[in-house]
């Protein structure tokens, strides 16, 4: 990938002129599997704002009479080792796969982005520093280090968040840098410095805008990856407290009871797995709708 | 080539030392006391303040921390990683036992993953949108979005207690039982590789795709070459440099991957000693385990880098 601005002032190789949002969002509807993706985001979505309102039962209520039912019409999807009704955890569990998604790529990207930016500006020793400490903690597998960090800050649901957001940052720093490095080269960022914009102001202003695309999708690509990464470390144990509806969590809770409640495994996986769908399949749409070589060509 | 090579061995030797860095700051602010690394918790509760004092005096743990994280490297590269402070055997002992057995996982899965994966990219971009790209590229994003642990689960109740076709979990070395090892191996392998296969099928497809595009393909073909020629010799060549990428980036994502499955099928390797020292804060496995496995990353990312030179003129000047 080599320049990927987006120029709003470049219509030479779109005729007819048509809106550059209009543009934008007809490339990415233009897939059947992205739209598909989109309808799933914006529904967990709102499943996890309306939890509350959708969930039957209360997540965490034990009934201990009721442990380990089978599907039926009072629990869809039956309960679990505790009497809690499985639908309603799954249910929960959207909201604490997508704050915790949300939260980390976030703090990743801001904190990412901006050594990027900088160590790609600079250049120099600021550049060295910054991305062979990126490299570093880049050689370590993303769950390995997540899953250290998260150990050695004690788990809970902040210190996920923490842990996710450190093993996910250098990726933004590198490809912030590598697109910094391309874009800094344009005669604008020379025009801009000739009449006397700071660094700061060419960072702020022109720089970031102009790397953007490939951030957006990476944000996007990732939110599927942090998610996951969730999942994993709390079915790996290690992760959100145990009576918080966690995906990953009751995968593992539901090992135990494989051959006689299969269910209790499967139902949280099939969520992880739409959810992992419906961001992985946004990204692709996004790639393509905010790629400039693409321009014209719907 | 030779400054480019000595540039890029300097430049992994400083992302090396940054890493024991990382790793040594990371075990000196583990909650409570550094001497926890060398003598268990109920050891130091038994223990009074001046032993505790003598102790640290004898482990060096006096010195100020520069001394220290050369005391602590130089161990490690003399291959001294220290003891387990559950079964205070030395590190290495069980770190040895346990390689083999996630090496020989990952490099099936790694092997299946670029045998199936790269084919596939290609016939995806060579058929491009015909019910054949469509089938694989499905299958390809299901592949890269199916969490394998979950896969794993599914797998377990599905081939292993439904239908009884599969041993549920462990390992067996090939050595010993050839054909119940390999019984054992089909569905972590399976796991392991599913993630890297979509992976390499995706990237291999686009990197041909954006190949195809090209005006020298164009050319290639209206000059009547025959199809494998412009595919293979002209297509393929051209593509190789991201391929090469993505070869490189299996290494951690199946050294990730080890950490999950392992723990899924029970397979006694290095991701399920991560696993279960960092549940038992046996550190010193941690320590070892971290190292071991960003020292991999790092030694194919260094391998790749390498590949690019030899394969791209134009990387070797830049």
């Amino acid at each position: 990938m080599t320049n990927t601005s987006i120029r709003i002032d470049d219509f030479s190789s779109a005729p007819p002129h048509i809106s550059e949002f209009k543009r934008f969002f007809r490339v990415l509807t233009n897939r059947a599997v992205v739209v598909v993706g989109l309808v799933i985001i914006v529904t967990l979505i709102l499943v996890a704002i309306f939890a509350p309102l959708i969930a039957p039962y209360n997540p965490y209520k034990l009934d201990i009479t009721n442990r380990l039912e089978s599907p039926s019409w009072q629990h869809w999807l039956g309960t679990d080792t505790v009497g809690r009704d499985t639908l309603s955890r799954v249910i929960y569990g959207t909201r604490t796969s997508l704050e915790v998604g949300l939260i980390s790529v976030s703090f990743a990207a801001i904190v990412g982005v901006s050594l990027g930016m900088i160590a790609g500006f600079l250049g120099g020793w600021v550049y060295a520093i910054i991305m062979r400490i990126m490299d570093a903690l880049m050689a370590f597998p993303m769950i390995l280090l997540a899953l250290m960090i998260a150990a050695l800050l004690g788990g809970g649901l902040e210190n996920v968040i923490i842990a996710l957001a450190v093993s996910l940052m250098p990726g933004y720093a590198r490809l912030m840098c590598g697109q910094v490095l391309v874009v800094k080269e344009n005669d604008y960022i020379v025009a801009a410095r000739s009449v006397g914009a700071t660094s700061w102001h060419i960072m702020a202003h022109h720089i970031i805008s102009n790397c953007l695309p490939p951030i957006i999708v990476f944000i996007t690509m990732m939110l599927g990856n942090a998610i996951l990464a969730e999942a994993g470390l709390s079915f790996l144990g290690i992760g959100v407290e145990a009576e918080v509806p966690t995906w990953g969590g009751m995968i593992n809770d539901g090992r135990e009871y494989l051959l006689s409640n299969p269910i209790l495994s499967f139902a949280p996986g099939a969520a992880l797995m739409l959810v992992v769908f419906g961001f992985n399949m946004v990204g692709d749409g996004l790639r393509d709708a905010l790629d400039p070589r693409l321009r014209g060509m719907i | 080539m030779t400054t480019y090579i000595i540039r890029r061995l300097i430049q992994c030797a400083i992302v090396l030392l940054i890493v024991t860095v990382i790793v040594f700051i990371a075990v000196r602010l583990l909650p409570g006391d550094p001497l926890l690394m060398l003598v268990s918790q109920t050891e130091t509760e038994e223990f009074s303040t001046e032993q505790l004092a003598e102790l640290r005096i004898k482990y060096g743990l006096d010195k100020p921390l520069i001394v220290q994280y050369f005391d602590w490297a130089g161990n490690i590269f003399r291959g001294d990683l220290g003891r387990s402070l559950v079964s205070k055997l030395p590190v290495h002992e069980e770190i040895l036992r346990r390689i083999p057995i996630t090496l020989h996982i990952g490099v099936l899965a790694f092997l299946i993953s670029v045998i199936i994966g790269i084919p596939a990219g290609i016939v995806c971009a060579v058929k491009r949108s015909t019910w054949v790209d469509n089938l694989v590229t499905t299958l390809a994003n299901l592949g890269i979005t199916v969490p394998n642990f979950w896969l794993g689960v599914l797998m377990i109740y599905f081939f292993a207690l439904y239908l009884g076709w599969l041993p549920t979990m462990g390992y067996t070395s090939p050595f010993t039982d050839f054909w119940l090892s390999t019984k054992m191996l089909i569905m972590p392998v399976f796991c392991m590789m599913i993630g890297a296969v979509s992976m390499n099928t995706r990237q291999v497809r686009s990197a041909m795709l954006e190949v195809l595009h090209q005006d020298y393909i164009r050319t290639a073909w209206s000059k009547g070459l025959r199809f494998r020629v412009v595919i293979f010799k002209h297509a393929l060549r051209n593509a190789v440099v991201p391929i090469v990428t993505l070869l490189g980036l299996g290494v951690p994502l199946l050294l990730g991957g080890s950490v999950l499955i392992e723990q899924v099928f029970a397979i006694p390797g290095m991701g399920r000693l991560a696993v279960d020292s960092i549940m038992r804060q046996d550190y010193p496995y941690v320590q070892a385990i971290s190292l071991i496995m960003a020292g991999a990353v790092v030694f194919a990312n260094l391998v790749v880098d390498l590949a690019y030179g030899w394969i791209d003129p134009r990387v070797r000047y830049s």
